[in-house]
């Protein structure tokens, strides 16, 4: 086994659609490839995350290695890559694509092509894939393998005849798949005489090992003693170990050589070093160039982060640079809010990875966070020539001395049966959408495309799809840069006092809808006191819209019953369990969801 | 284990109530969130052999106690026939000790009495009817979902007083759906001129899982400054015919404030029978299953257990309970009332096979079994006892708990008092809810919960 040839070699990952079946049909792969016994198998072998699991979405990109023994009767390696499977890590994903030489397209028998299904065929494409299509689920009632086929053929072009007919669920047709693995999807190219020349897609932090840096090797070879270097941050390590993925292991092995995916550990400190998408080579004898491709990720999205008890901060702290060591996109920095106190401007690559991180923060490190309304970058021009990015509302400098300002805009796919396509495009122009055109899929399908502010989309715009489309829509983008918008702060003043936390960035034309929900919102939210609470929104010091907490009047419970003292106690447990998610704002109790209120606005 | 305290006063005249409840209805309410419903005579009459089951078998366990009240909840207590609640209180009189002078009272539903009747519970040994009346409309009461019409209670009223009953209570509700202040007051006052010696009047409380939570949700069905209103002109009605608020919703002439219930507020000990009931003994809380089927099949065996003499279990958690309870209440402070929760947390829940040295039925009726902590009973000492409009005394405190209540609770009296929600008098010895902190006693009385250090 260890003197497999390179043309033995499949490196290959699984794109598709949300639900469609990626993980279903890796799992099935890994057990047919055999390395594994059923009873090793977890249920979903790539997902190991308790939360990826939970979500059914794949958040960091892994990859295994698997032994099949085709029908010609050679052995094959068929190394995995997963990819994530949200836009928030689009480049993740271009550059797991790039370590690999094949694509699995994945298509749901019944709902056929959607806008992540066409995103990521065309990211597979561009980075010269041999893309060949599998259709799951053909047991299902509702299954129409024959028209998705031509779906295929029509609208990505692919050659979809003899994709297999499959269901990954029940371990249907799996066979077929391995073996157009193996005829389809072509062996990889180098030279294992070059220098070394590695992609990095991926790395994860070990307490104990230190960083485990994930990568393809392209040219050349590494094994232990190895001096790499990590072309674009010019780190240099010693390796210590070079090894493959077993399924939920890792494999120590002497060398890896051109073609070959695995890891390597060299006592790395930090995933900074590693960063996705650099190139690993020899520092004794350097390639002459990186891979392309590269590039340092910024954060989309920011949100303040604060701890529900002040006296967590150290704790909270010490979480975040945990999960920064295993993240290289995750950002922070400490900030302080009159309204919350002391806490961290944190910035992430989309508003899925913000709920990660937050959730892992609550779960892992039990960690009780009150957030803030997450805010996109926007770019402040200064009358002074000097320009900023504003990552958090507060801090917008005073109108006066600003010339003009500049928000993300992204260009958007939008996948839809033509029925809904009136109201998706209602939905696009309330979103501020510029709508750049339609094209037919087929008869009952269009894809839509526009241009739309991020800040309009990172919230809730997924939601409002799905409930305008019954569910039918789908929808991809991409940031496309910066435009000229006119745009305001609008804060909240809760019993008089500007709470600097719920200050948010909306665009002028929307300031007086935005803010009146805003304090609609916000009256539901915080609970009756025993005065009465103002709630008003302001743009510029000026009151446009107002709400009113009333006084509370009553809250007695009447009818005490017998000696049932336990069920009392409970209602007064729950009052008062109640209060302790609270944040004292001046004399006032804001519940702590408060702060995320914005995000709720288009709920009814 | 603590068998031997030496104060002998407590072994003879430690206070007790007991309550008996009678999960049966003719028909549910349309607001009734309690444990009651409809059921054939003959799991009635099933239901009633299993509660003097458990009247028997946890008699020892109350031997140190003198029963001062008795009192027949629901459900429709009414719905038992004289002769078996002559049979229940046959049972009670031969297992407890009762006080000189007990206060005994039956709940009862207009509609289900009858001159007979009466008389038998009277001979049974009840001297306080209880009336469900809720509503002196025939239209509210329709709406209410009762089997009665207003004129069908004014037959039985007379009934009852005609049977010798000189101690009732009329039950009212106010805040119905729809209903105004005007309603309310006509209510009101048609009871009040006939003299009942007691009126309780709730404002409904529209409850989840019952059929007016479906029609009403968490709507408001009356708005809420009416329905303050009501609950402010109550009181002054009531008070212009001799009664006086002696409980957020109770009302009695004087002398007849129901002994029964201030007995809860107070944190008087108290034995639960029947489905669903709770019980507070030393400290300890907890409750009969509210499973039927299960109550029945195993109070139905604490019969025999009882009378074959075989509880030793029972007897053991007794011994356990009567130390404890004695510790308790020597005086002694804090530290004496964590000791008896430690004996009592034992003993009373049941276990003891190792004191009776041999396996024994256990009574496995109970759940919920709860020690409460020092901490529970000043948060329970203070959210009960504030109900009363009188309120709490300062004094009370200190003897139970050994810590002055200001050294406990300082900054939450502060707070409450500099909001006129709470205040103190007779020289700062008592303190009590204002009137405004009645109309918000769960905001207030949800300040005095400790954080949980058990």
């Amino acid at each position: 086994m260890a003197n497999i040839n390179r043309k033995n070699i499949r490196n290959f990952c699984i794109i598709a659609h949300i639900d469609h079946g990626k993980s279903t049909l890796a799992d099935r792969i890994i057990e047919k490839t055999g390395l594994l016994t059923s009873r090793e198998m977890q249920e979903q072998v790539l997902d190991n995350m308790e939360l990826e699991r939970e979500r059914g979405i794949t958040i960091k990109a892994q990859a295994v290695r698997a032994i099949y023994r085709a029908k010609n009767g050679e052995e094959y390696i068929f190394n995995l890559i997963d990819t994530p499977g949200h836009v928030d890590f689009n480049y993740e994903v271009s550059r797991s694509l790039a370590a690999c030489d094949g694509a699995v397209l994945v298509v749901d028998a019944a709902q056929g092509i959607e806008a992540q299904t066409l995103a990521n065929v065309y990211l597979a494409l561009d980075h010269d894939l041999e893309v060949f299509p599998v259709i799951n689920k053909i047991d299902l009632p509702s299954a129409e393998p024959e028209r998705v086929k031509e779906e295929i053929e029509d609208v990505i072009g692919l050659e979809a005849r003899d994709a297999p007919l499959i269901s990954a669920k029940n371990g249907i047709n799996i066979e077929e798949v391995l073996e157009q693995i193996v005829a389809k999807i072509p062996a990889p190219g180098g030279s294992e005489d070059d220098p070394l020349q590695a992609l990095i897609f991926d790395s994860v932090y070990d307490p104990y090992r230190g960083v485990i840096v994930f990568f393809r090797v392209m040219n050349g070879r590494v094994r232990k003693g190895t001096r790499v270097k990590m072309m674009a941050t010019g780190a240099v390590f010693e390796t210590v170990e070079v090894g493959y993925f077993g399924a939920g292991q890792f494999i120590p092995c002497e060398e890896l050589s051109a073609g070959m995916v695995g890891y390597l550990t060299a006592s790395i400190k930090n995933v900074k070093d590693t960063r996705v998408g650099d190139t690993v080579t020899d520092a004794d004898r350097p390639c002459e160039k990186p891979l392309p491709g590269y590039k340092k990720v910024n954060p989309m999205v920011y949100c303040g982060m604060y701890p529900a008890d002040g006296a967590k901060y150290p704790d909270l702290r010490d979480a975040l640079e945990k999960l920064q060591l295993n993240d290289a996109s995750l950002f922070y920095e400490p900030e302080t809010s009159v309204a919350l106190g002391f806490g961290f401007r944190c910035g992430f690559l989309g508003l899925l990875h913000l709920e990660i991180i937050q959730e892992r923060l609550e779960r892992e490190y039990n960690l009780d966070l009150v957030t803030t309304a997450p805010s996109v970058v926007y770019r402040v021009y200064k009358t002074d020539g000097q320009m900023i990015e504003l990552t958090n509302p507060s801090n917008l400098p005073d109108p006066s001395a600003i010339d003009y300002m500049e928000e993300p805009v992204v260009s958007a796919e939008i996948m839809v049966t033509t029925e809904y396509i009136g109201s998706i495009m209602e939905l696009c122009q309330e979103r501020r959408g510029r709508y750049l055109g339609m094209e037919y899929m087929e008869e009952t399908r269009a894809l839509l495309r526009y241009e739309l502010p991020l800040n309009e989309i990172i919230y809730d715009f997924f939601d409002a799809l799905k409930s305008r489309s019954r569910g039918y829509a789908s929808f991809d983008y991409e940031l496309k840069g910066y435009e000229r918008a006119e745009l305001v702060k609008l804060d909240i003043l809760i019993n008089r006092e500007e709470v600097d936390a719920l200050s948010f960035i909306v665009h002028k034309d929307n300031a007086y809808e935005r803010g009146r929900k805003m304090c609609e919102k916000l009256k539901d939210e915080i609970p009756r006191h025993l005065f009465e609470i103002p709630i008003q929104a302001a743009v510029g010091g000026r009151i446009i819209a107002r709400e009113t907490v009333k006084a509370m009047r009553k809250d007695v419970l009447a009818k005490c019953y017998g000696g049932d003292i336990t069920r009392k106690k409970k209602l007064l447990e729950k009052q008062k369990e109640g209060k302790k998610r609270m944040r004292q704002i001046g004399s006032v109790e804001v519940p702590q969801k408060a702060f995320m209120s914005v995000l709720k606005l288009d709920d009814k | 284990m603590m068998k031997e305290n030496g104060h002998p006063a407590a072994g003879g005249s430690r206070p007790l109530g007991l309550y008996i409840h009678i999960p049966f209805c003719v028909r549910k309410c349309l607001y009734c969130d309690f444990l009651s419903g409809p059921a054939p005579q003959e799991r009635i009459d099933r239901y009633v052999k299993a509660l003097e089951g458990q009247i028997a078998a946890e008699a020892e366990l109350y031997a140190p106690y003198e029963v001062q009240t008795v009192f027949f909840g629901g459900g429709t207590p009414s719905l038992l026939s004289e002769d078996q609640i002559g049979a229940l209180m046959e049972r009670i009189r031969r297992c407890y000790r009762l006080c000189e002078g007990p206060e005994i009272t039956l709940e009862s539903n207009p509609g289900t009495l009858d001159p007979g009747r009466l008389r038998g519970y009277r001979r049974a040994g009840i001297n306080r009817l209880s009336m469900g009346l809720q509503s002196a409309d025939d239209r509210e009461l329709k709406l209410l979902g009762r089997i009665h019409t207003y004129a069908d209670f004014l037959d039985n009223y007379a009934a009852a007083r005609k049977a010798g009953f000189s101690n009732i209570n009329v039950d009212l509700m106010s805040a119905l759906p729809g209903q105004t202040a005007r309603e309310w007051e006509e209510t009101l006052t048609r009871t009040a001129r006939l003299g009942p010696e007691h009126i309780s009047a709730y404002s409904l409380i529209v409850e989840e899982g019952t059929p007016f939570y479906e029609r009403y949700g968490e709507t408001e069905v009356v708005p809420e400054e009416e329905e303050r209103l009501m609950y402010a002109r109550t009181g002054k009605i009531l008070e212009r015919y001799g009664y006086r608020r002696y409980e957020i919703s109770n009302y009695a002439k004087p002398g007849y404030a129901c002994r029964h219930n201030i007995g809860y507020w107070r944190r008087t000990e108290y034995a639960g029978f029947g489905l669903g009931s709770a019980s507070l003994a030393g400290n300890v809380r907890w409750k009969v299953t509210d499973d039927l089927e299960r109550y029945l099949s195993c109070a139905a065996s604490g019969t025999a257990a009882a009378e074959s003499g075989a509880s030793a279990d029972i007897a053991a958690a007794a011994a356990g309970v009567g130390a404890a309870g004695t510790a308790f209440t020597a005086e002694s402070g804090v530290k004496a009332g964590t000791a008896a929760i430690a004996g009592n947390g034992v003993a009373a829940p049941g276990g003891a096979e190792g004191a009776a040295g041999r396996k024994a039925p256990r009574p496995e009726w109970r759940e919920e079994v709860h020690a409460l902590s020092v901490s529970e009973q000043m948060e329970e000492f203070l959210f009960l006892g504030l109900r009363m409009t009188e309120g709490v005394r300062l004094s009370d405190f200190r003897r139970q708990f050994g810590a002055g209540l200001r050294e406990v609770y300082g900054p939450v009296l502060d707070r409450l008092e500099e909001q006129g929600l709470l205040v103190f008098y007779e020289d700062g010895r008592r303190m009590k809810l204002t009137a405004r902190g009645t109309d918000l006693s769960n905001y207030v009385l949800a300040q005095f919960l400790l954080d949980g250090e058990a």
